[in-house]
């Protein structure tokens, strides 16, 4: 039987002193850019990333966490879901101007 | 207006104090969020896809402008300058941090608002004709009744913890402006024939998955039992209502699963128990509520008149924007602006910080300092002199508030959609926006004429899309964006839900869909005095289904 080909994935929460978007990242901190979230390949990593995440749930830092998949680009990772990646680069429109900067930054 | 009296003040300054301990505590980590969820819901608080989102109330959609000012001054220091006016006559924050929730709802508190009850299992905001108080046509004002809702059911222990959420809605007019047929309740304020007044009353309308049209359940009920007679309502709904189900769960299933016949028959035994009861509303009551809302003293201001006249000649914009966002008054001499959060191309109900205040100050200069919000997602300025309205345009104008399109087919509903929402599956403000660069042209539109396009981006409904004249609802197939289009469907007192026209569209087809429909409407129109909505009724929708699929209509 032929085996599904298996997709990275990265582990993705919303912090929970202000609900921002956070990934994480490869040194275990939360990264506030996909592009700096660590990217499990296998199943054993993918286990330490939901165990980290539990982990950070129950520590009260995040909120709302979720392994997410991922395709491999070279300007960095993109979720497959639309929703994922509207979380990871903010809201597709032009919102009120003293935003721009802020998402830009983050994005 | 309503003013808060000692018991209001009271209640509201201890929530806030409990609900910054709560916050306090889960920033500590003595909370779970499993426990602090259902919490920060009672308080208005939602986690959306990219931060927490605030709700503030705006009872029936009233506003003074010191509470305009405090919105403004939220948006810009605890969020990123603007805010999001919603289907319910209330404001949204999209980027508000749980470590300032109390900070915000101290603030709220000091120009007595809130956000109790704008989530959760309760009853929602009563909302309201927008034009309330001022409307030629009402028979009175319907606020106060809407005020008694309030009260009466704000933290009503019988009803805090409902199958599901529960919205009333209530409006004055033979012309329906607060939707009241998809609500959970609708309350029609109307005399009798010797001039009493009373209600119509309505129950089991609602949109969502399964959108149902309100039924009649009570043609005049006196204004005395308007709170005994709903708490039988409530009473049946609570007892009967399915918590099985979440999609089961609101009135309007009951209604259609068990027959209003039998329903209100149960209704009307409870109400028996109830009647001429303690929740009788005394007459002294309800005149002290009344009395907040006295309105304003509109001085004679005939001068108007010509000034109006010889303006609108003068200034072609200027009268088109009197012809679309100006109603007529009660008072003659007076009009009823509505100030369109609608800018070609913009994000429908959006408000920056600088333009809350804007509108705020005008308020003052030039609207006995009242402001409404309305379900279409717009601002209203309901009493400003004729003779006030050319200054009035020139600030607007200045403000980027000034756009002519009440009622016309870039006056879109859309919800926040997937650049917001943690519930939507597809955008919904992208859309609004590009068909309203496609159609932004000041002729173009005045050709078209009344048309409303509201757009939801999942069932859920909250953009209105099953009421729409064209209705978009976004959905996600095989991952992607595709978005339905229904005809048909009018929020108003001739009420229907909008029918699928067929296959759905990719995003990058929705506004060329739009435009074949609309194109299908002018060519087959009478005349520029059938509006869409009377087009599609009498010819149906088949011309717009060949139009949009050619022969591949069935296929769908």
């Amino acid at each position: 039987m032929k085996t599904a080909p298996f997709k990275t994935r990265v582990l993705t929460a919303n912090r929970l002193s202000d609900g921002v978007s956070v990934w994480l990242g490869a040194s275990g901190e939360w990264v506030l850019s996909i592009r700096d979230a660590f990217l499990a390949r296998h199943d054993e990593a993918v286990s330490a990333i939901e165990a980290a995440g539990a982990q950070a749930l129950a520590d009260n830092r995040v909120v709302d966490v979720n392994v997410i998949e991922v395709e491999e680009t070279p300007t960095g990772p993109r979720p497959y879901r639309l929703r994922e990646r509207i979380r990871a680069e903010g809201p597709s429109i032009d919102y009120a101007p003293v935003a721009s900067a802020r998402v830009s930054q983050a994005a | 207006m309503y003013r808060y009296d000692e018991f209001d003040h009271a209640f509201v300054a201890q929530r806030v104090s409990q609900f910054s301990d709560q916050v306090a505590r889960r920033l500590k980590g003595e909370i779970s969020e499993d426990a602090f969820k259902p919490l920060r819901l009672m308080n208005g608080v939602y986690l959306q896809l990219h931060a927490y989102m605030l709700r503030v109330a705006v009872p029936y959609g009233t506003l003074n402008s010191r509470q305009m000012h405090k919105l403004a001054h939220i948006a810009r220091t605890y969020d990123r300058g603007y805010g999001h006016f919603t289907t319910r006559q209330n404001i949204q924050y999209n980027w508000p941090a749980l470590k300032d929730m109390p900070a915000i709802l101290e603030e709220l508190a000091e120009v007595e608002m809130h956000a109790i009850q704008t989530s959760g299992n309760c009853i929602r905001n009563v909302t309201a004709d927008h034009f309330a108080g001022a409307a030629a046509d009402e028979v009175a004002d319907p606020r106060p009744y809407a005020e008694i809702l309030r009260q009466w059911s704000s933290v009503h222990p019988e009803f805090s913890f409902l199958p599901r959420k529960f919205k009333i809605a209530v409006t004055a007019s033979e012309r329906d402006r607060a939707a009241i047929q998809v609500h959970d309740i609708g309350l029609q304020l109307k005399k009798d024939g010797e001039g009493r007044l009373g209600f119509a009353v309505w129950i089991g309308g609602g949109q969502g998955r399964t959108p149902i049209l309100a039924k009649k359940v009570n043609d005049f009920l006196p204004e005395a039992d308007l709170l005994s007679y709903v708490t039988a309502i409530m009473r049946v709904y609570n007892l009967h209502g399915r918590r099985d189900n979440k999609y089961k769960a609101r009135i309007k299933i009951l209604v259609h699963e068990t027959g209003v016949e039998k329903l209100s028959a149960e209704i009307e035994a409870e109400w028996m128990h109830l009647k001429d009861g303690e929740l009788t509303l005394p007459e002294a009551d309800i005149a002290a509520i009344n009395a907040y809302f006295a309105p304003p003293a509109l001085g004679a201001r005939a001068e108007g008149w010509g000034e109006l006249a010889a303006w609108k000649k003068s200034d072609p914009d200027f009268a088109s924007w009197v012809g679309r966002n100006v109603a007529p008054h009660r008072h003659p001499d007076y009009g009823m602006v509505t100030i369109s959060l609608k800018p070609i191309g913009g994000i429908p109900g959006d408000a920056s910080a600088d333009q809350m205040d804007a509108v705020a100050r005008l308020a003052v200069e030039f609207g006995h300092d009242e402001i409404r919000v309305t379900h279409e997602q717009n601002l209203v300025l309901p009493h400003v002199a004729l003779a006030d309205l050319e200054p009035l345009y020139r600030a607007l104008v200045a403000e980027g508030l000034a756009t002519a399109n009440a009622g016309l087919i870039t006056d879109i509903i859309a919800c926040p959609g997937l650049d917001y929402c943690a519930l939507a599956n597809a955008r919904s403000i992208p859309v609004a926006q590009e068909i309203s660069k496609r159609f932004g042209d000041a002729a173009r539109q005045a050709e078209i004429g009344d048309l409303k396009i509201k757009i939801s981006g999942c069932i859920n409904a909250c953009g209105h899309h099953h009421v729409g004249h064209i209705g978009i609802l976004g959905v996600e197939k095989k991952g992607a964006e595709l978005y339905q289009i229904s005809l048909g469907g009018s929020g108003d007192e001739n009420a229907s839900i909008g029918q699928i026209t067929g296959r759905g569209f990719e995003p990058d087809q929705v506004t060329d869909a739009i435009e074949t429909i609309v194109d299908t409407y002018l060519a087959l129109r009478t005349g520029a005095e059938e509006t869409f909505i009377a087009c599609y009724r009498r010819i149906g929708a088949d011309p717009f289904k060949a139009a949009l699929y050619g022969g591949e209509a069935q296929a769908a």
